[in-house]
C-alpha cells in the first residue's frame, strides 16, 4: 500500500506517493528529483544525505519519507537565497573546502544548522559539530576554515 | 528492506493495541532503521510512538525529573537541570552519535536499542538472539564484546551509553501494557542473555516505555567514556560513577560500567573499596582495580579490562573535584 504524503520542502510544498519502506533520502532523490542529498554509507555514519527537519539536523537515510508529513524540511537545493549563493557555499569555493565533493551537500547543510544556532562558533565547536559528516578527500582543515570564514561574513551581513 | 504497514499511534493504549513480536515501536528509527535494512528485523507493521501526546516533555518529579520516552538525546544535552544535576547522565548523552543522531534518537530507544553486535546485526552468521544454534562472537572476531558474563549463551554488550548513568542515579522506567502501567528499577529493567537470549530487557512485545523517573541526585557525578576515534565513536569501556561526599570522603559510591557486559554492569567490589575513603588518586585507582575483578575476557578483547580500570578511575576523579579528566 502507497502512503500520500503532504509537506514542505525548501518552502514548497510537495506531495508524493510512497511505500512505507522508502526513506526520506530516496523519496527526494528517487521520486522528487533533489539529487542533491547524497546516499554515503545509508546508516547514520556519514552525513551526506544531511536535511535540516523542522529546525533539527538529521540523517535523511534514518527518517522514513512517511514522517515527513506536515512538516518543514531543508535541503542542500534551499541553501542558496534569491541573491545567490549562500556565505558558506561561497566560502567553500573560495577556501577549495572540496575535492570530488559528494560530501559537501552534507557539510553545507550541517554548518548552515550549525550557524543557525550559533551564529559565532569556535573552530572546536565546528569542528564537534561537524563529526558527523565524513570526507575521505579535503583533511577536513578547509571545510573548517570555510565554516569559520562564513560565519563571519553572515555576522557582517546581519550587522548590517 | 522489506515492507510493512505504517501506523501512526495517537496514544499510549493504540500503541499498545497495535504492537506484537511483529509490529515493532518506531521512535527516533536510527536503530531500528539499520536492522530492517540488514534485514536483521522483519516486522510486519511498524508502530509510529512520537506523535503519542505526554511523552515529549521533560517535567519536574518529586524533587527529580520525570522524562518522556520521546525526548531526544539533543533535547536532554540542552535541558539547564540535565546539565546541572545530572552530569553522569549529560556527559554519557554527549558521546553518544553525532549531533545528527543526537537530534533524532530517543531516550526510550536508547534504553531498548537492538546491539550493535557485527554477528546479530549480519544474517549469514549464527545468532541464538535471532534463533540459530550458537553465538558466532565467542569464538570468532569478538575484540568489542563483553568481559562480563561471558559464560552466557550471547556475549553482546549492551548498546545503551545513557544505561550506566541512570543505574548510578537509581533511576526508574516506567512502562505502560495492556494492563495499566508499572514502574520497574532501571536494574531490574535490563536483563542478561541468560534469562532470555532474545531480548535484552523486561519489556514484553506489547509493552511501551514510556517515562524514565530520574530520583533527585545524592551528590557528585560523572562519566568517563573510553574509544577509539574522537570525532564520533562507539565506547569500547565507559563508566558512570555516582559519589555522595562528606568532605573529601566517599560515604557512598554507586559505579556502573557500559559497553563491557550484556547490560549495564554495576561494580559492587568497586563501590565498597571507595565508600568510606578520602578521595584521591590512590583511592581511586584501588577501586579501579577491584571494578575489573570478575571479568573473563574472551580471546581477542582482554584489553578491555585495562580500559574499565581506566575508565573508572577517571570518573571517580572527575566525579569528586567536577572536572573532565
Ligand atoms: C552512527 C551511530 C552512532 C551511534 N552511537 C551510539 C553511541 O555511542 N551510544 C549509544 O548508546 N547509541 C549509539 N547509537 C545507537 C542509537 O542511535 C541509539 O541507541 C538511539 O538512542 C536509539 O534511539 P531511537 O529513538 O532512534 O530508537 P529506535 O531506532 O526508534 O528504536 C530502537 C529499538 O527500541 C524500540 N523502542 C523505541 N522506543 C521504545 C519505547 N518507548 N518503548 C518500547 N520500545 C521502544 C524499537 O522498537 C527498537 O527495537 C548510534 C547510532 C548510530 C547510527
Ligand atoms: S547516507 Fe545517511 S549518514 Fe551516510
Ligand atoms: S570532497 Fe571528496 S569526500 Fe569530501
Amino acid at each position: 500500500m502507497k502512503l500520500h504524503v503532504k509537506t514542505t520542502i525548501n518552502g514548497e510544498e510537495f506531495e508524493f506517493l510512497c511505500e512505507p519502506r522508502e526513506s526520506l533520502l530516496e523519496v527526494l532523490r528517487d521520486r522528487l528529483g533533489l539529487t542533491g542529498s547524497k546516499e554515503g554509507c545509508n546508516n547514520g555514519n556519514c552525513g551526506a544525505c544531511n536535511v535540516i527537519l523542522d529546525g533539527r539536523l538529521v540523517n535523511s537515510c534514518l527518517v522514513f519519507a512517511a514522517e515527513a508529513a506536515g512538516r518543514a524540511i531543508t535541503t542542500i537545493e534551499g541553501i542558496q537565497g534569491p541573491e545567490g549563493l549562500h556565505p558558506l557555499q561561497e566560502k567553500f569555493l573560495e577556501h577549495a573546502a572540496l575535492q570530488c565533493g559528494i560530501c559537501t551537500p552534507g557539510f553545507i547543510v550541517a554548518a548552515k544548522a550549525l550557524l543557525d544556532r550559533n551564529p559565532d562558533p569556535s573552530e572546536a565547536e565546528v569542528r564537534l559539530w561537524l563529526a558527523g559528516n565524513l570526507c575521505r578527500c579535503t583533511g577536513y582543515d578547509k571545510i573548517v576554515r570555510a565554516v569559520l570564514e562564513a560565519a563571519k561574513s553572515t555576522a557582517v551581513v546581519m550587522e548590517k | 528492506m522489506k515492507n510493512f504497514a505504517y501506523i501512526n499511534a495517537a496514544s499510549e493504549k493504540a500503541a499498545i493495541e497495535s504492537m506484537s513480536d511483529k509490529a515493532l515501536a518506531l521512535a527516533g528509527g536510527t536503530n531500528l532503521l539499520n536492522l530492517l535494512k540488514e534485514y536483521v528485523l522483519a516486522p510486519e507493521a511498524l508502530v509510529n510512538i512520537k506523535g503519542i501526546a505526554g511523552l515529549n516533555a521533560i517535567e519536574s518529579f518529586e524533587g527529580g525529573l520525570k522524562i518522556g520516552a520521546n525526548v531526544t538525546l539533543s533535547e536532554l544535552l540542552d535541558h539547564a537541570e540535565v546539565r546541572g544535576r545530572y552530569p553522569a547522565l549529560h556527559q554519557a548523552l554527549y558521546d553518544i552519535g553525532t549531533p545528527q543522531i543526537r537530534n533524532m534518537s530517543t531516550l526510550g530507544g536508547n534504553l531498548c536499542a537492538r546491539p550493535h553486535c557485527w554477528y546479530y546485526r549480519y544474517e549469514y552468521f549464527d545468532c541464538k538472539k535471532r534463533g540459530g544454534q550458537g553465538c558466532a562472537a565467542i569464538a570468532g572476531d569478538n575484540e568489542f564484546h563483553a568481559i562480563f558474563a561471558t559464560d552466557g549463551p550471547c556475549v553482546m554488550i549492551h548498546p545503551s551509553s545513557a544505561g550506566p548513568a541512570l543505574v548510578v542515579y537509581g533511576a526508574k522506567v516506567k512502562i505502560a501494557g495492556p494492563g495499566g502501567s508499572r514502574d520497574a528499577g532501571i536494574e531490574e529493567f535490563f536483563t542478561l542473555p541468560a534469562a532470555a537470549v532474545a531480548r535484552e530487557n523486561v519489556l514484553k512485545p506489547n509493552e511501551l516505555v514510556t517515562h524514565v523517573l530520574l530520583p533527585p541526585p545524592n551528590g557528585k557525578s560523572a562519566t568517563y567514556e573510553v574509544r577509539h576515534k574522537e570525532s564520533h565513536d562507539w565506547p569500547l569501556a565507559m563508566a558512570s560513577v555516582a559519589l555522595t561526599m562528606a568532605g573529601e570522603t566517599a560515604q557512598e559510591a554507586r559505579i556502573c560500567l557500559g559497553a563491557v557486559a550484556p547490560v549495564p554492569w554495576r561494580a559492587a567490589a568497586a563501590e565498597a573499596a571507595l565508600k568510606g575513603k578520602v578521595v584521591n588518586e590512590t583511592t581511586a585507582g584501588e577501586a579501579a582495580q577491584k571494578a575489573a575483578e570478575g571479568a573473563k575476557p574472551l580471546s581477542g578483547n582482554k584489553y578491555k579490562v585495562q580500559l574499565v580500570r581506566t575508565a573508572v578511575k577517571r570518573a571517580i576523579l572527575a566525579a569528586a573535584t567536577g572536572r573532565r579528566v
